[in-house]
This record gives structure tokens, C-alpha cells and sequence, in this order.
């Protein structure tokens, strides 16, 4: 049998695209029709409900001055991890991923404590929250990108005379024009869709599509409005992410893709001095609200392996659960995503793969209800399933997997695969023994984050998971709303755990992403 | 694939097994009762337990939201419901339920050891479980340490030696909110509330979404909290609540509830219109009105018991609080109003 | 053994080979040379099978390559810039072929240690790629493309980014190591030099077909026409319409003389040969190249002597089979 035969690999190549397609088409795209039609038909067609304008608005420019914030923020701490090899860097790298992860609810409280009277509420306080929940994007998507720029053109500068402010403006920061166009456009979804902040550090009157979109919809009952925010909010973020892949491709393609281990250097003279302060205000910022909970979780720990009304299952127990459903679902997302990324790097990097994190601007919520009116009658009731946990966080997990490694498919050297041909490997085999290992490293990368993603997901699990089987979120959530100081600590306790675990996740990758050497 | 990395893979495969062998989801559905309900339920393992093995059905709970986040969940699968039992629609919710055909009457046994005030619903669609009423408290270490007498009436809280000393939740976002909003409407009627609520602005009273952040943030009487205004919209069980959780169990409550303040507050269950399993969902409902699970709600969740004649915990039994005659509205009158009543407070207190 | 015949490619609206014969012989090395966009790189591709022929046909020892996909044609190939497996020891990436047969290891890595040796990297197995130096990767990627044994080696530019001593030592072994293991081989090379140190023919390439293919020796002697002769270097052409004439530098004698006329201009010394450049007075230009040493500097007058047997008549251009919508001499 001819293996190579056009038509076979036609027909392998759309298998594969049918897999993320069909999970895609059925976990996200038919739940959420079934609501938003379910809204619509309710009551009178697409009319805004009032006061959608300032809504949107206030939405779109608290995301702007968000992102822009953590920028500033995110780009000292890019630099000192992109350009210089320290000890604890790689602790520093899975540290920045922690807030990220955390529950909202968890780190709004933590920042209430942290804030000064007066500042608790408000704008300020909701940028604040922002800018420490999104730097761990700048931080690592830009960082990522510095470590691969070649030196090379920056001595070049310097030796033509540019001074070293010079440099960066003209040499470095075009070359990290597409790392920083896609870390803002990711920080702006976030924001854009943020939730838990607004609710808690905004304060009442403070609305953003997101916590109307819940109101509305969970509270209310007004699904009808519910379902044209919706809408809206789908239009919105595909907006945002066709302006961010116009963005990236005008910036044109990454730089010449150095080795990072040649790239990464020890730092000299004032850098010293630089790097020092970096660390030590990044690790402020990072670390305080952090320590907050540890304070608030000391004298609790005990209670982690009592019984508790609260939870049906000792609290140390929502732990395993959380860390079984979160490796189910990067499972899932890696097959997904990663089936889905092979797609996608046959071609250039183009608009499709903006639209890649559009799953992101759908509202869990919405998302949610889907779910329970979708999947209510066989063949397809599979709502009250265990495993509908892992594919609601996978759903949010696989996005940024396919964000991780179809860039490293795309850079793969074609001539490796001739070579490998003319040394007699077959094409599927040349597949094998060359594309895999070489993304080994984005794949581990990629599992880290889809992991940590997956532990901290809360809005879509909510409607899914199984009072029997709590993940720590959920179980968190549960004891911040029973009074007592006892509750309270145990909520700060298992949010402590549930930071130790994605340190060790994010460590753990970074072993292995390094371990299978540098080559993306 | 490296070692450790197959290691991984395999824990997470045995992991998830762990988690489906517990999950169990195989079991037939007349074997197991599903109960539907809000983030506050909580039930003790052992009670669970016992129930499971006299009625022989597997109890399985969905629980998420608070209480009108799960009747809304219940209303949006009406005829398909996610479970056979809802529990935790309280009589602010009630008539929109009722109106929309949530549940199937069932009279269930044990009503008769329940007294009449709590019957709400004559035809049976709900059953009372438990009530909680809904009340200020105040820090009374922090009104001692000043010096300053504690409020006493709802009116009281327009003086100015109470401003800024206020927390309460919204009544869009919160069934306490809401409660307490309904209180102001029953004290000073259709034409006074707004009026009250203006005064209340006026002294500054800080308004936040939820009753977490509320109680646990801005209380300064709770267990651990740094708040600094000694006076919230939260439960009659509240002090209570302070006394079985502190670190070191004080001498005498620390926080006290304002009666004067409170709001009727009836939690309830019904058997969900369109359940395939009627008879377990009255078993459940029987049940939960049996002695053994009416002694485990005051310190599961924090609300008394509904039958005559349970007993109650010390703590609950000195620092608990059911008052004689809390304000109250019809629910009807709350069902067709309370949007109404809503929108104008938003408009009142916080534009 | 490899024979091309009427290869045509067309990519994106221009012919990139525009109808190409080649032979290879068995043990020999061809030695295609040409400009950059002559399509030297494409007849090697659409020889590996990497590049789909619009029409022609390649022949291998009799057999049709009609429909084999590059895995199964045997033919292997080393890319300018090595592309080695970076993930992978040394011993990895030249045992790879060998994997791809079926052949065991105990047997893969004796041939791995045989080949290794014979490229002078004989004990360097567990070497990680990124740790060697630019000879050493030259090196590997010729082991790891011979180790399968393949009836025909296809190098394109492979030694280019090397320094001179480097590039130039390389050169001569790679010669020596076709002739040791009667390797068949196409070497693509822009380098006139380097084609004809490693040819035993050589093939010029211009536009798409090929110009000539001749021994080194005929090819200097009796290039085809005056943009072969300028390309490889034979620079006093003298273009008379259809016909020029090419002296070879080494038939121009310049002698040092006060009435000559003409003047040096300038003056180059290439290891043994110096290469002299003058002008005469009516503008012309001429170039002398000889060994010993070179007491004539830039500056001095002088006469020229041209010895006539190294002139040689050819046309202007040869004949094409297509008319080329590029016209004009492609940069030598």
C-alpha cells in the first residue's frame, strides 16, 4: 500500500481537524446556542437592554487601563527573565503563574486586607487586582520571546552608537512587537471578561458585561437579556482578537530564534543593581497578598483532615479531586488543542488563530446553563456526569494549547522533514522522529499551563460538579461563605494549597520543558 | 516520552479512575435520590449516611449559587429538572416558583410537629425545613470600647452617631440584601421606605455585593475579619456562629443580633415538577423533617429547625435568636413588587 | 546510473528549469554550477523528489523515479546549512538512515563508528549537536547522508559559511572521499573554483537548462559561449556581434615597457598565481594571470604579448531551445 498516496494524507489531514472541530462543536457551540436561542425566543428580539452603552464602555476602558498597567508592570519582570540567568529564576518563572490561578474570590479578599481604607473599593482597586492576576502573561509570553532574540542586532546598535535606551526603543522592542501585541490582546480578554474582580472589588454599581451578564442571567432570571449581552460580548471579543491578529501580523514574523540557553547571561555591573530591584518589587507584589492568606490560614491547618458540615469529604480531599479533574482535563485539552494546533500550523500564522481563544469571551455562566439545558435528554444527558467537570475546564484549557504549540509546529525547520524523507523516513514517521520531539518542550509548557488553568477554573464547573467530589475552588468558595474565623481560615488554608500545587505543576514542567533541550 | 513523564500520565489516569469509581454514575436512577440546592446546604457525613442506608438510596447533592441562583437553575430546566428534590427556595422566592409550576404538591409526613406560622404554602408544593431570620448585628465589644449604646430599632440607624457604621448587601445580588430591603418596606410601609433608605445614604452606609464580603470584610465583629463597621445585615444565627468558630471559645457572644430589625425567613423544599423519581424525592423530603436531620441544621447551617421540640445546641440555644414576631410580607405581595421594589432602591441609594 | 532527462519545473509564472539533460556516472561527481536563480537548487530538489517535475523524467540504475516518494529513492542529500537533528547525539543523527531500514543496532553502530572515522570525527558518538563546531556539523551531515549507503549523493552548496582554510581543506577531502568509496555524487555549487576542484564534470547552469557540461579542463579550454567563459572566469572576451573571442589570461604576457600602451591597473596575488589587470589607451581592458613572482605594479606602462593558442572563438550565446521572457545575463 502506498502510504503517501495524496488522498490518504487528505484524509488524514481532515481527521485530524474533525476531532476539535466535533469537541468544540459539541461542548461549546451547540450548549451555548441552545441558551442564547432559549434568551432570544423569550421575549422581544435583539433589543440592548438600557444602559448597555455605558456598560460596554466602562467594560472596554477598564480593560485598556488594565492592560496597559500590567504592561508597565510585566515588562521589568520580562526583562529580568528573558535576559538574565539568575538562581531561582526558574522558581521565580512558576511563581509568576500562581495568582493566575488562584479563584478570584480568594485573591479579592486577600487584596481587600492588603488595600488601604478607602482604596478598597473602586477603580483603583480593580486594576490593582488585574495587574497582579495578568502579569504572569506579560511576564512569560514576552519573557518567552526575549530569551530567543539574538544579541547579535542589539551589539550591532551598539557599535553604530545607539546608547542603551536607544537600543531598546529602535533594536529590541520591534523584535518583541508580536510577543507584546499578543500578551496585551490576552490580558485585554481577560479583562475585558473579567468577573470575580469587578464583582467584589468594584462594588455595587460597578458593572462590566460579564457580572451583568450573571446578574441577568443567574440572579434575575432575565434570560432574555442575559442571552443579548451575550451576544454582544461575543462580537466584542471577536473584535478585540481580529484587531490583535491584524496587530501581530503587521508586526511581521518572531526574530531569528536563538538558543536560549546562548542568550541568557549573568547580569553586569548596574544590571545587577536593576535586576535586584525588579525582583525584590516584583516579589512584593506578588508575594503580599499571598502571605495575607497564609496569615489568615495558620492554626486551620489541622481542620484540613477533619470532617466539616461544609463539605461532604474532609477538605484535604478536594485537593485530590481538584488535581484528578485538572489532569483529566489537560489530558483533553492537550489532545484537542494539540490535534487542533497541527491544523492550524499547516498554514501561516493568520486570523484563524486569534479566534483560537474566542471560547474565552463566552461567559461561563451562559456557558453554564447551556450545559444543563443542552444535555438533558438521551442521547445526550450527560449533565449530571462526573466527566463533564474535566471537559468544562478543558474547554477553557485548550485554547492557550493551541496558542503554545502551533507557533513552535510553525517553526520547525521544513528541511529537517526533507532530510528525514531522503534518509528513508516516510511521512508519518518523519512526523514521528522529527515534529514531536522538537515540540516536546511547547507541549510540556503547554500541559502546564493547561493544568493550572484547569485547577483554578470555577465559573463553568459551578454548574457541573458533583457535591461529592468538591475541587478546591468550589470547596474554597464554600467555606468563604460560612461565618466564622474557622471557615475563614480553612478557605485561606486550601487556597494555600491549591498555590503550593500549581508552583510544583509549573516547576515541574519547566524540568521537563528543559530537560528535552532548547530547539523549539 | 521521558520516564516521569509516563509516570504522570498513569497518575492521572489512576487518579481520574479513583474519581469515577467514588463518582459511581452508573448506579440505576431509582436507586438514588438527587437533591438540588444552594452553596449553604451542608449536611454532616454521618446523617448522610444514616439516610442512605434506612431508605436505601444513594444521596446525591448539586449544589452551587445561592438560594435564587438555584431556584433560577430550577426554573430554567422546569420539566426536566436536574433532581427530583429542590431544597433552599426561601418565602422571598416562593410565589414565582409556585406560579411557574416548579413543584408537585406532596404532604409530607412530619408536617404535624411543625408549627403553623411556618405552613406557608397550604396546598403542599413546599415543604418548611428550617427558618433563619435574616437581622443587623452589631460588635458589641466595638459599641463598648466607645461607649456608645448599640442600635436598638431600624430607625435608630438614621442617627448620626451611627454614621458610617453600616454595611449592607445589595438586594439585587443578595438574599440577605434582599431580606432586609423587604424589612424596610415592611416596618415603614409603601410610602415611608425610600424615605428611610435616603436618611440611610445620607449617613453613609456602605453598600456591597455579597453577604462574604459583607460579613467576613467589612464586619468588624467576625472572627478574623478587619472590617470596621460593627453593624451588618446577616442571620439570627450569626452570633452563634461567632462563638462555635472562634479560635478560643469566648466567654459570651460577641456579636448580638438587633430584633427589632428582623425579617422572616423560611427555607423550603418541593419535589420538582417532571422528577422520574416521585417516590424517592418524598422519601427525602420525610426525611428531612425527621428529628435526625432537623437536630444537624444549626450547626451544619447555621438556621434553627422547623419541627417542635428539636434540641438545640448550647451556643444556638444562648446566642441564637427567633424572634416572637419578625417583620414579615405576604409572598404574593413580594412576588409581584419585588423587581419593582429593587429598581427603585438602586435608584435610591446608589445613583 | 542517474540520468535526468527534459526536466521542467515552472514556479510561480517563470520556468525554474526550463527542460534540463543530465548524466551521472557511476563513481563520479557532477559538479552543477551556476548563479543563484539558475535553478541548480530545484534540479537537486526535483532529483530527491522534493520538488514535483511539470515534465521529464529522472532515471535511476535503469529504474523510472516517476511517482517515488523521497523516502524511497535512495538518494541522499546535505543541505547548506547541515539542518541536523538538534535533538539528537551524533551517533542519533547519522544512524537515523539506518534506522529507517530496519538495521539492527548492534550493526547501526558499527556503521556509525566506520562512518564516523572516515570522516575524521571517530569517536565523537555522544557529542550533542549544538556543541560542534561548524566543521565538525559539515562533517556529521555528510556521515549521517552516506550512511545508508545511497546509490547517489546529492550536496547542495554544502560547505558555504566556512572560513577559506576550512572550506578549502573540506574540499579536497570530499573529493578524496568520493574517489575512496566510488560515491556517485551532484555537487551544487555557485564557486567556480570549488566546482572544478570537486568535479570530475562539471555542469553550468544558466536560467533554467544547462549551458555545457565538460570536464574542468574542457570547460576552460573550450567554453560554449561567451556568458559560459565569463562566468567561469575567462574575463578578456572580445564580442565581435555573433561571434567572440576568449583569451585565457594565462596566454597574456605583460612586459614591462615605457612606450607600451597600456598601464597596469591593478595587481592581485591568489596563493602561487598573480593575476595582473591594464588598460590600454583606447580604454580596453585585458588580464594577465601567471606563477612566479611579479615585479610589474600598478602604474606601469607596458606591452602586451597574447599568445594565440590561447585564444579561442565561440559564439556569443548559444542557441536555446526557449526564449526566456527574462532576458539579460543573469550576475555571475
Amino acid at each position: 500500500m502506498d502510504t503517501n498516496s495524496p488522498a490518504l494524507r487528505r484524509g488524514w489531514h481532515v481527521a485530524v481537524a474533525l476531532v476539535p472541530a466535533a469537541f468544540l462543536a459539541l461542548f461549546f457551540a451547540f450548549p451555548l446556542a441552545s441558551i442564547l436561542e432559549r434568551g432570544l425566543t423569550s421575549a422581544g428580539g435583539l433589543s440592548l437592554p438600557a444602559g448597555t452603552g455605558a456598560l460596554l464602555w466602562f467594560t472596554a476602558w477598564q480593560a485598556a487601563a488594565s492592560t496597559l498597567l500590567t504592561l508597565a508592570a510585566g515588562l521589568p519582570l520580562a526583562w529580568a527573565i528573558g535576559r538574565f540567568r539568575f538562581r531561582g529564576r526558574s522558581l521565580a518563572r512558576a511563581l509568576v503563574l500562581v495568582p493566575f490561578v488562584l479563584p478570584t474570590v480568594v485573591v479579592a479578599t486577600a487584596f481587600l486586607a492588603l488595600l488601604p481604607a478607602g482604596y478598597e473599593r473602586g477603580i483603583w482597586a480593580i486594576l490593582a487586582a488585574h495587574v497582579f492576576f495578568n502579569i504572569a502573561v506579560v511576564t512569560r509570553v514576552v519573557g518567552g520571546a526575549w530569551s530567543t532574540i539574538d544579541p547579535a542586532s542589539s551589539e550591532a546598535a551598539a557599535v553604530l552608537g545607539a546608547g542603551p535606551w536607544r537600543r531598546a526603543r529602535e533594536v529590541t522592542l520591534p523584535q518583541l512587537a508580536p510577543a507584546l501585541s499578543a500578551s496585551a490582546a490576552l490580558t485585554f480578554l481577560f479583562t475585558f471578561t473579567s468577573f470575580g474582580v469587578i464583582l467584589i472589588l468594584g462594588g455595587p454599581g460597578r458593572a462590566t458585561l460579564e457580572t451583568e451578564i450573571y446578574n441577568r442571567a443567574a440572579r434575575q432570571f432575565d434570560l432574555h437579556a442575559a442571552a443579548v449581552l451575550s451576544l454582544l460580548q461575543l462580537v466584542a471579543v471577536a473584535v478585540v482578537l481580529a484587531v490583535a491578529s491584524l496587530l501581530e501580523a503587521r508586526a511581521g514574523p518572531a526574530s531569528t530564534l536563538a538558543d536560549e540557553g546562548s542568550v541568557l547571561r549573568r547580569p553586569i555591573g548596574r544590571e545587577r543593581i536593576a535586576l535586584a530591584a525588579v525582583l525584590t518589587a516584583a516579589a512584593l507584589v506578588l508575594v503580599l497578598p499571598l502571605a495575607v492568606l497564609v496569615r489568615r490560614s495558620l492554626g486551620n491547618w489541622g481542620a484540613l483532615f477533619r470532617e466539616t458540615p461544609a463539605l461532604l469529604v474532609e477538605p484535604w480531599q478536594a485537593a485530590v479531586y481538584s488535581v484528578a479533574f485538572a489532569s483529566l482535563a489537560a489530558l483533553i485539552a492537550l489532545v484537542v488543542g494539540g490535534l487542533a494546533a497541527v491544523t492550524l500550523a499547516r498554514r501561516p500564522a493568520g486570523a484563524v488563530d486569534g479566534f483560537v481563544l474566542l471560547p474565552l469571551g463566552a461567559s461561563a455562566v451562559m456557558l453554564g446553563f447551556g450545559f444543563l439545558i443542552a444535555f438533558d435528554t438521551a442521547p445526550l444527558d450527560f449533565r449530571s456526569s462526573w466527566w463533564l467537570v474535566p471537559v468544562a475546564q478543558s474547554l477553557v484549557a485548550a485554547p492557550f494549547v493551541v496558542r503554545i504549540v502551533a507557533p513552535a509546529l510553525r517553526s520547525i525547520d521544513p528541511r529537517l522533514r526533507e532530510v528525514a524523507a531522503t534518509l528513508g523516513a516516510a511521512p508519518a514517521r518523519a512526523w514521528r522522529e522529527v515534529d514531536l520531539p522538537l515540540v516536546g518542550r511547547a507541549f510540556a509548557v503547554a500541559a502546564g499551563f493547561a493544568f493550572a488553568i484547569a485547577l483554578g477554573e470555577f465559573g463553568a464547573t459551578v454548574f457541573v460538579a458533583r457535591a461529592e467530589q468538591p475541587t478546591l475552588p468550589v470547596a474554597i468558595f464554600r467555606f468563604l461563605g460560612r461565618p466564622g474565623a474557622e471557615n475563614q481560615g480553612l478557605a485561606a488554608a486550601l487556597a494555600v494549597v491549591l498555590a503550593g500545587i500549581v508552583v510544583c505543576a509549573a516547576l515541574a514542567a519547566e524540568r521537563v520543558a528543559e530537560g528535552r533541550g532548547r530547539a523549539l | 516520552m521521558t520516564l516521569c513523564h509516563k509516570a504522570g500520565v498513569a497518575l492521572a489516569v489512576l487518579a481520574a479512575a479513583f474519581v469515577a469509581g467514588c463518582g459511581g454514575s452508573g448506579d440505576s436512577r431509582s436507586k438514588e435520590v438527587v437533591l438540588v440546592t444552594h452553596d449553604s446546604f451542608a449536611i454532616p457525613k454521618q446523617v448522610k449516611a444514616a439516610f442512605e442506608r434506612e431508605s436505601g438510596l444513594k444521596l446525591r447533592i448539586l449544589q452551587g449559587g445561592d438560594a435564587g441562583e438555584a431556584v433560577n437553575r430550577a426554573l430554567l430546566t422546569k420539566g426536566n429538572p436536574q433532581g427530583d428534590v429542590l431544597f433552599g427556595i426561601d418565602n422571598n422566592l416562593l410565589s414565582r416558583a409556585l406560579d411557574e409550576g416548579l413543584f408537585e404538591p406532596y404532604k409530607a409526613g412530619g408536617l404535624d410537629q411543625v408549627d403553623n406560622r411556618y405552613l406557608l404554602d397550604p396546598t403542599h408544593h413546599v415543604t418548611p425545613i428550617d427558618h433563619g431570620d435574616v437581622c443587623l448585628n452589631v460588635d458589641r465589644k466595638w459599641f463598648a470600647s466607645r461607649g456608645i449604646a448599640a442600635p436598638r430599632t431600624l430607625a435608630d440607624l438614621r442617627e448620626p452617631r451611627y454614621r458610617k457604621l453600616l454595611v449592607v448587601e445589595n438586594p439585587a445580588t443578595s438574599t440577605p440584601g434582599l431580606a432586609f430591603m423587604l424589612a424596610t418596606v415592611a416596618r415603614f410601609g409603601e410610602s415611608g421606605w425610600r424615605e428611610y433608605w435616603r436618611g440611610l445614604r445620607a449617613n453613609g452606609v456602605l453598600v456591597v455585593d455579597g453577604w462574604e464580603e459583607a460579613y467576613t470584610a467589612r464586619f468588624s465583629g467576625a472572627g478574623g475579619s478587619k472590617g470596621t463597621r460593627p453593624i451588618v445585615v446577616s442571620y439570627a444565627t450569626s452570633p452563634a456562629a461567632e462563638v462555635i468558630f472562634a479560635a478560643k471559645p469566648p466567654a459570651t457572644a460577641p456579636t448580638a443580633v438587633v430584633v427589632d430589625s428582623c425579617f422572616r425567613q423560611i427555607e423550603l423544599a418541593g419535589v420538582l415538577d417532571g422528577t422520574k423519581n416521585v417516590a424517592g424525592a418524598h422519601v427525602l423530603i420525610d426525611f428531612m423533617l425527621s428529628e435526625r436531620f432537623q437536630t444537624s441544621v444549626p450547626e451544619s447551617m447555621f438556621v434553627l429547625p422547623v419541627r417542635d421540640g428539636t434540641p438545640l445546641p448550647d451556643a444556638f440555644r444562648r446566642y441564637a435568636v427567633s424572634p416572637a414576631r419578625p417583620l414579615e410580607l405576604p409572598a404574593a405581595e413580594i412576588g409581584s413588587n419585588r423587581d419593582r421594589w429593587i429598581d427603585e432602591w438602586t435608584r435610591t441609594v446608589l445613583r | 546510473m542517474l540520468s535526468v532527462r527534459g526536466a521542467r519545473v515552472a514556479m510561480g509564472g517563470h520556468e525554474a528549469l526550463a527542460g534540463v539533460d543530465l548524466d551521472v556516472e557511476r563513481g563520479t561527481t557532477v559538479a552543477v554550477l551556476g548563479p543563484s536563480g539558475s535553478g541548480k537548487s530545484t534540479l537537486l530538489r526535483a532529483i530527491a523528489g522534493l520538488q514535483r517535475l511539470d515534465d521529464g523524467s529522472v532515471t535511476l540504475g535503469g529504474r523510472s523515479l516517476a511517482g517515488v516518494p523521497p523516502h524511497r529513492r535512495e538518494i541522499g542529500l546535505m543541505f547548506q546549512d547541515d539542518a541536523l537533528f538538534p535533538h539528537r547525539d551524533v551517533a542519533a543523527n547519522v544512524s537515523f538512515g539506518l534506522r529507517m531500514q530496519g538495521v539492527a543496532p548492534p550493526a547501526a553502530a558499527a556503521r556509525v563508528a566506520e562512518l564516523l572515522d572516515l570522516v575524521g570525527l571517530g569517536g565523537r558518538e555522544h557529542r550533542r549537536v549544538a556543541s560542534l563546531s561548524g566543521g565538525e556539523r559539515k562533517r556529521v551531515a555528510l556521515a549521517r547522508a552516506l550512511a545508508p549507503s545511497p546509490q547517489v549523493l546529492l550536496l547542495d552548496e554544502p560547505l558555504g559559511a566556512l572560513d577559506r582554510a576550512l572550506h578549502d581543506r573540506l574540499v579536497t577531502e570530499l573529493r578524496g572521499l568520493f574517489d575512496e568509496i566510488r560515491q556517485t555524487a551532484v555537487y551544487v555549487t555557485h564557486d567556480v573554483a570549488e566546482a572544478f576542484a570537486v568535479g570530475t564534470q562539471v555542469a553550468v547552469m544558466r536560467e533554467g537548462m544547462i549551458a555545457q557540461v565538460a570536464t574542468p579542463e574542457r570547460l576552460w579550454a573550450a567554453p560554449a559561449d561567451a556568458w559560459v567563459a565569463r562566468f567561469i572566469g575567462l574575463t578578456n572576451i572580445d564580442e565581435r556581434g555573433g561571434t567572440s573571442f576568449v583569451t585565457r589570461p594565462e596566454g597574456v604576457v605583460f612586459r614591462s615597457d615605457a612606450s607600451g600602451d597600456a598601464l597596469v591597473i591593478s595587481s592581485h596575488r591568489d596563493g602561487p598565481v598573480v593575476t595582473l589587470c591594464a588598460r590600454y589607451d583606447d580604454g580596453r581592458e585585458i588580464v594577465s594571470a601567471h606563477t612566479g613572482l611579479a615585479p610589474l605594479t600598478p602604474g606601469a606602462r607596458v606591452s602586451v604579448e597574447i599568445d594565440p593558442a590561447a585564444v579561442v572563438e565561440v559564439p556569443t550565446t548559444i542557441a536555446r531551445e526557449a526564449p526566456h521572457p527574462s532576458a539579460g545575463d543573469a550576475v555571475g
